[in-house]
């Protein structure tokens, strides 16, 4: 498959304006000024854009909440808080190709009619900070941005906003908040951010993936644009591989590329010809598999079938050398870490789980602490505003139900085999 | 006080948003560099500057990992430690910058020369382990690695 997203990323001045206009940039977005909005949404539509940031979400139904409410001004948010544990890939669009999103980002503007922009970046990609904000001055120079964009009357702002260090804030709503100068703690819904979102005016929050799409999607139609990748969910996918493979790193693929073939043909394999011993599909949050399970098309609709998630598309992969109790200790370290504290469940449940794991992984583990495990995920599952409690529960779930030997010799030999 | 040129950077950070209240994440970002941490006349400033309430500015600024409430090293280094850093051998370097620098997770080592903060994903899963010394990214980290680099931030 062409590169789309990670085009020219090899140019070591992929980010300048003048490379990305060389190799073809900026002409959707005059393309896009001449058509009506509702007709951009109509590709997207047509495209089955899903939302790149985990949940998979319709692109164009959000789009189409936001644009029919009739409070102005609108904003469009883009979430670059690429927090989730093993997630890697929109770093290298912000970092190497920060006019894809600058462009993709005046596209969509236009379609939701909305005059402000933010790009909500995570404060722990201070390079991507400085690139971001030499990019963004460049497209206001060039009349991309601005008052008055590519000449045709239509105002679009754009500013990066940076975050400061808090996992929470990659949930729309904790986001929003966030941007407004408050805690990252997100809201209860209804009402969504398509009606009432930043400064209480209708917000669409997409992810830097998503919204890099934009350009290459008006520019061959929404129809074109289906056909690569999974029917059901097309486009390219960037997935980011980590761990235990010969080559890690970021691979643009066709949406539903098979697990497997991620690892063995794409990524070489796992590292020294080691045994598998379990993959990780989606990011942290997303439900554990063992070998055997990772035949799986790796899209949003045929992951939930397979006992997982394709969530933000992050493949961790582990060989046998790796204690997985050790693994899930340290993931629910990162969930108490990071909770925002706002639901009870979340905040003392990531915490005590995180206790009863600690004391298996240092020998100390007690006949029944398995049972505890799951009593307390199952009372934090569905009982919080947003999904980072069910993300820790489900987590410590599919843990036990494909390694609860694994957790078993823990407790019966006070230590671990895996070393 | 903030400096002039820290005020004239605020005043133009404040024209991007709506209102002062929303200014308050990156009037915090500048008040660590101008204070070189959140103390409370560092507060006090971004609350008079802004019409925030110090409470409020407070709550939030607590909220968030990367605001600093105490005296830092010369040199913040950030190494993650999370999983996909983690089964590379990251808690190996935890151990190696405790030995060779006194350097402890949250802790300033004895000359004043780093402070270690242990991350939560960086985002450079696929070059493992990683680390940020201050704004610059280390990737593919081994004991004699962060020894060169370190070496670099007096």
């Amino acid at each position: 498959m062409e590169k789309i997203l990670l085009k020219n990323i090899d140019n070591p001045n992929s980010a300048d304006i003048a490379e990305y206009m060389k190799a073809g940039g900026y002409q959707s977005l005059p393309k896009a000024l001449g058509m009506q909005p509702k007709e951009i949404i109509e590709e997207v539509k047509k495209a089955g854009l899903r939302g790149r940031g985990g949940a998979g979400f319709p692109v164009a139904m959000k789009w189409t909440f936001a644009s029919a409410d009739p409070k102005f001004p609108k904003y469009l948010l883009c979430n670059a808080d690429e927090g989730e544990p093993g997630t890697f890939k929109d770093r290298p669009i912000l970092e190497k190709n920060p006019h894809l999103l600058i462009e993709g980002m005046a596209i969509s503007g236009f379609a939701l009619s909305a005059e402000y922009g933010y790009i909500y970046l995570r404060g722990e990609y201070p390079a991507a900070k400085d690139i971001l904000n030499k990019a963004i001055a460049q497209a206001y120079e060039k009349g991309f941005l601005g008052d008055n964009v590519a000449g045709k009357g239509f105002k679009f702002h754009l500013a990066v906003h940076q975050g400061a260090g808090a996992y929470i804030c990659g949930e729309e709503t904790a986001l929003i908040e966030s941007l407004e100068g408050d805690k990252g703690q997100p809201r209860i819904k209804p009402p969504f951010p398509v009606n009432v979102g930043a400064f209480a005016k209708p917000t669409v929050v997409n992810n830097v993936e998503t919204l890099s799409n934009l350009p290459y999607l008006i520019g061959i139609g929404g129809e074109a644009y289906a056909k690569i990748g999974s029917p059901d969910c097309p486009g390219p996918k960037i997935y980011c591989v980590s761990g235990h493979v010969e080559k890690p790193g970021v691979y643009e693929l066709p949406m539903g590329t098979n697990l497997r073939d991620i690892i063995y043909t794409h990524c070489g394999g796992i590292k020294g010809g080691k045994k598998l011993k379990a993959v990780i599909p989606g990011g942290i949050s997303t439900p554990i598999l063992p070998p055997d399970k990772i035949d799986c098309a790796m899209d949003f609709v045929n992951m939930p079938k397979h006992g997982s998630m394709l969530g933000s598309g992050a493949v961790i992969v582990m060989d046998e050398s790796v204690c997985l109790v050790k693994v899930c200790y340290r993931a629910l370290k990162f969930f108490e870490h990071e909770s925002c504290g706002k639901c009870t469940p979340c905040r003392e449940g990531t915490g005590w789980l995180r206790k009863v794991l600690g004391r298996i992984e240092n020998g100390q583990g007690m006949e029944g602490d398995i049972d505890l495990l799951q009593s307390i995920a199952g009372n934090m599952l569905g009982k919080t505003f947003c999904p980072l409690g069910d993300g820790a529960a489900s987590v410590v779930q599919n843990f036990i139900k494909h390694f609860r030997p694994e957790f078993e010799a823990h407790i019966k030999n006070k230590a671990c085999s895996t070393g | 006080m903030f400096s002039e040129t820290a005020k004239k950077e605020l005043e133009e950070i404040r024209l991007k948003y709506p209102n002062a209240r929303a200014a308050l994440l990156p009037a915090l970002y500048l008040a660590q560099r101008e204070f070189g941490w959140l103390s409370p006349e560092a507060y006090e400033a971004v609350s008079g500057i802004l019409g925030v309430p110090k409470a409020i500015a407070r709550g939030v600024g607590t909220f968030y990992a990367m605001y600093k409430h105490k005296p830092m090293g010369r040199n913040i280094v950030q190494l993650c430690t999370n999983v996909s850093c983690m089964i590379l051998g990251a808690e190996r370097l935890v151990d190696f910058l405790k030995n060779k620098y006194g350097l402890e997770p949250g802790g300033t080592s004895p000359d004043g020369r780093f402070s270690l903060v242990i991350m939560e994903c960086i985002g450079a899963c696929g070059t493992a382990p990683a680390m940020l010394v201050n704004d610059d990214f280390f990737e593919n980290l081994t004991e004699k690695y962060i020894e060169e680099i370190l070496e670099k931030y007096k």
